[in-house]
């Protein structure tokens, strides 16, 4: 097979889509108002955001003025829990998550307990990754102020059933925010049928640019700001505006929710192709998270006798762009938190392999990867034993 | 031996690199940011080989340098600095770069049996087993795996395959930076995968070709310390690491049987060591022993220093074992001058070194390597 370079790190990020760029460039260019002036040159980049304002409330199924552009998943994630704990620290003191969610979550409530007199409880999840409603309820007591977990999860893929977690909060008077960012491009985001308070989505998983993300905050809801400022975004996250970026976003989700399920379709049927070739033609490999409640692109595994780091480096050489479950900063190796959360071994924690598919990927290409990833690993585990 | 004119570098013939042309062959480049390994790199590229440029972070320990902007906590080996300059080489020639996780092998082999020989009474030599287990075997085997046909390094020596059909491993051309000493464990099977560059060259050309490329390193100062302590102080190191009350206070015993003393614990102090003993006598006082069952510290004239024969363990012939006693060459460390011995091979991979001239402080823990003429022929360890 010809060599060619695949890009399967699409959890990682995603490129732009090339109608996303067209709609961003005005505002990269000739319309550099800010969006807060008075004067044309503001108005225009304020029309700009308000109407990419609308093509996420669309998608989302609720009001503009209930969405807010940010920097990022994270920034989304970081507003949403300190604006609820902050909000109703006199009500209580108690939160409740899951042990698998991504660090832009963890290290918030981490620091709330650490700094600011916050408990936090960890739902149990199950092999899978997926948290039962029963244990959401056993864990929600007089002063519970907020429950967070998230829709998707970014490196096993495992789908939670966020719309029954959400109808069991509203039941019981408690706040409910899901971290979004891994479903933003994929999954249904209507914040009603999901019985969601607060989401955190970022632009760059679905086909917009780095540096802007939404969150979504439910009329009513207690919080409050932690960015305080000039008060844009209706109060919600003072700063000049990212315009460039807010458009992309608009596009980007709009074009990601237009005919979704087939989009989805078309992946679930590349990935089981990949994951498939994958397990027959090569031993000691598993698959994580949940076989079939899971992100249509997505695909996770275990790989024995390799080590991650090896793995990656031998795919990117062949012409495979893939990542691995643990966090791998200035080489430094840590085991995943996911991975041993659901029970793997440290071993297995730090052997993750992560292979994730977008819409701009061909069905040549899966092919060339469902050869490569097999080879790579074989050859990796020939020169291992000594 | 001919030396290379440096503008010659793009004619691999020049190099007598082994073994063959290069022909788009994938090489791993063990990179340091350094300019050995950085023109190391750039050779093989001009050659015409398809570089891989990986640094290996090796160690992580909480002892280190404090970088005064950041206040970021790091070692000697791979610095941000050192990755940044070896990442930026591999830019420049349109490598890819990556950094190579290998603490838990290097704890293993390396730091944790350098703790132990110093708590055992020898004087270690960390590179030699970082080449051995490390740097030769995971990450020949890491670069193999990556479909590589070699691994090179910036090591100053050469590797030619003779008419014999064996791989000879020789002396870096630069009597000044040769390191062939830290090579002597290289086997047939893995000199076969090896290419050292810049052994063909002489430091002074090293470096004026990394100005010729406009190389940002060519003033950089030798690194000569223990890559994994970082303040150069392994006293200060082993107080940290060894396990607790391993390291004690003893007598200072005199080769004559009397007491002269006390040492603050057997690690501190080498063979041939004269300084730093604190006692007064009527002649200059060495360390010739550490008797680690007493934990006594055995000093005495210089004469007592004297060895005429030793035993080496974990001995490599790159040629094969002689059946016999051999009359070679050997240096009993790194930057010691060749002198005649006769080796004899025992069982169990281990030799008897016997030396007409009888030798100074003969260190166990350190190599011992053999040498006919430029021509490195192995080595073991002096027990």
């Amino acid at each position: 097979m010809e060599k060619q370079y695949v890009y399967l790190d699409h959890s990682a990020t995603t490129a732009i889509h090339p109608d996303v760029l067209e709609a961003m460039m005005p505002y990269l260019t000739d319309e550099y108002g800010n969006p807060n002036s008075l004067h044309r040159y503001g108005q225009r980049a304020q029309r700009a955001i308000e109407k990419a304002r609308r093509q996420v409330a669309a998608v989302l199924n609720c009001s503009p003025r209930e969405i807010a552009f940010t920097g990022c998943g994270t920034e989304s994630d970081n507003l949403a829990i300190r604006g609820v704990a902050f909000a109703l620290r006199e009500k209580g003191r108690h939160l409740i998550t899951t042990p698998i969610e991504h660090k832009a979550v963890l290290q918030t409530v981490k620091q709330l307990e650490e700094q600011f007199g916050f408990e936090v409880t960890y739902l149990p999840v199950d092999a899978y990754g997926r948290v039962s409603v029963d244990d959401v309820a056993n864990a929600i007591r007089p002063d519970t102020i907020l429950v967070s977990v998230m829709y998707a999860n970014n490196e096993i893929g495992t789908i939670q059933p966020i719309a029954d977690i959400g109808a069991l909060c509203r039941e019981r008077g408690v706040v409910f925010h899901t971290d979004a960012v891994q479903a933003g491009g994929y999954l249904p985001l209507d914040v009603d049928a999901l019985n969601v308070d607060l989401m955190a989505l970022s632009g760059h998983k679905f086909h917009a640019p780095k540096g802007v993300g939404v969150l979504y905050v439910r009329r009513r809801t207690p919080w409050l700001s932690t960015m305080t400022g000039g008060g844009q975004e209706h109060g919600m996250r003072s700063g000049t505006q990212n315009v460039a970026g807010i458009v992309g976003l608009g596009a980007a989700i709009e074009i990601a929710h237009t005919d979704r399920d087939a989009k989805n379709a078309r992946l679930r049927a590349m990935r089981d192709h990949l994951v498939g070739a994958i397990l027959e033609q090569v031993d000691d490999v598993q698959l994580t998270g949940h076989p079939t409640e899971r992100l249509p692109g997505h695909a996770s595994f275990v790989v024995g006798n390799v080590d991650a780091d090896s793995l990656l480096l031998g795919l990117d050489l062949e012409g495979v762009a893939a990542s691995s479950g643990s966090a791998c900063s200035s080489g430094a190796i840590t085991p995943s938190h996911v991975l041993s959360a659901i029970g793997a071994t440290k071993r297995e924690a730090m052997s993750a392999l992560r292979l994730t598919l977008g819409d701009d990927n061909t069905e040549e290409e899966v092919a060339y990867a469902a050869e490569v990833v097999p080879r790579v690993i074989q050859r990796l585990r020939q020169y291992a034993r000594t | 031996m001919t030396t290379v004119p440096v503008c010659d570098i793009r004619d691999w013939t020049q190099l007598n690199v082994n073994p063959a042309p290069p022909n788009g062959k994938r090489v791993v480049v063990a990179m340091s940011g350094g300019v050995d390994s950085s023109v190391a790199a750039l050779m093989l590229h001009e050659q015409g080989y398809e570089v891989i440029g990986v640094m290996l972070r090796l160690w992580a320990g909480e002892q280190g340098v404090v970088d005064e902007r950041t206040g970021f906590v790091h070692n000697r080996c791979c610095t941000p600095d050192a990755v940044e300059d070896a990442r930026a080489l591999c830019d420049a020639i349109g490598a890819p770069f990556f950094l190579k996780n290998l603490e838990e092998p290097f704890r293993e082999a390396v730091v944790e049996p350098f703790i132990d020989a110093y708590l055992h009474g020898k004087t270690p030599n960390p590179c030699l087993h970082c080449n051995r287990t490390v740097r030769f075997t995971h990450l020949l085997n890491i670069a193999r795996g990556l479909g590589a046909d070699y691994l090179a390094t910036g090591h100053y020596a050469r590797v030619v395959k003779g008419d014999d059909g064996l791989y000879h491993l020789y002396k870096g051309v630069d009597p000044q930076k040769d390191q062939s000493y830290v090579l002597y464990s290289l086997t047939q099977e893995k000199l076969a995968h090896l290419l050292f560059p810049v052994g063909h060259l002489t430091k002074p050309q090293v470096r004026e070709l990394a100005r010729q490329y406009g190389m940002p390193l060519a003033n950089k100062p030798e690194s000569q310390e223990i890559c994994f302590i970082a303040t150069g102080d392994y006293r200060q190191f082993l107080r940290r690491h060894a396990p607790p009350g391993a390291i004690k206070p003893g007598p200072i015993i005199h080769v004559n049987g009397r007491n002269l003393g006390r040492h603050e614990g057997l690690p501190f102090y080498t063979l041939g060591q004269r300084r730093g003993l604190g006692i007064p006598w009527h002649e200059p006082l060495y360390v010739v022993a550490k008797d680690h069952a007493r934990n006594a510290l055995i000093v005495g004239p210089r004469d007592a220093l004297r060895t005429e024969t030793v035993e080496i363990e974990q001995v490599n012939w790159i040629l094969g074992e002689p059946d016999g006693p051999v009359d070679i060459e050997v240096r009993i460390r790194y930057k010691a001058p060749e002198v005649p011995a006769i080796v004899e091979p025992l069982p169990g991979d281990r030799a008897r070194v016997t030396f007409p001239v009888p030798q100074q402080a003969v260190t166990p823990g350190q190599g011992l390597v053999f040498y006919d003429g430029d021509e490195c022929l192995g080595g073991g360890l002096i027990i």
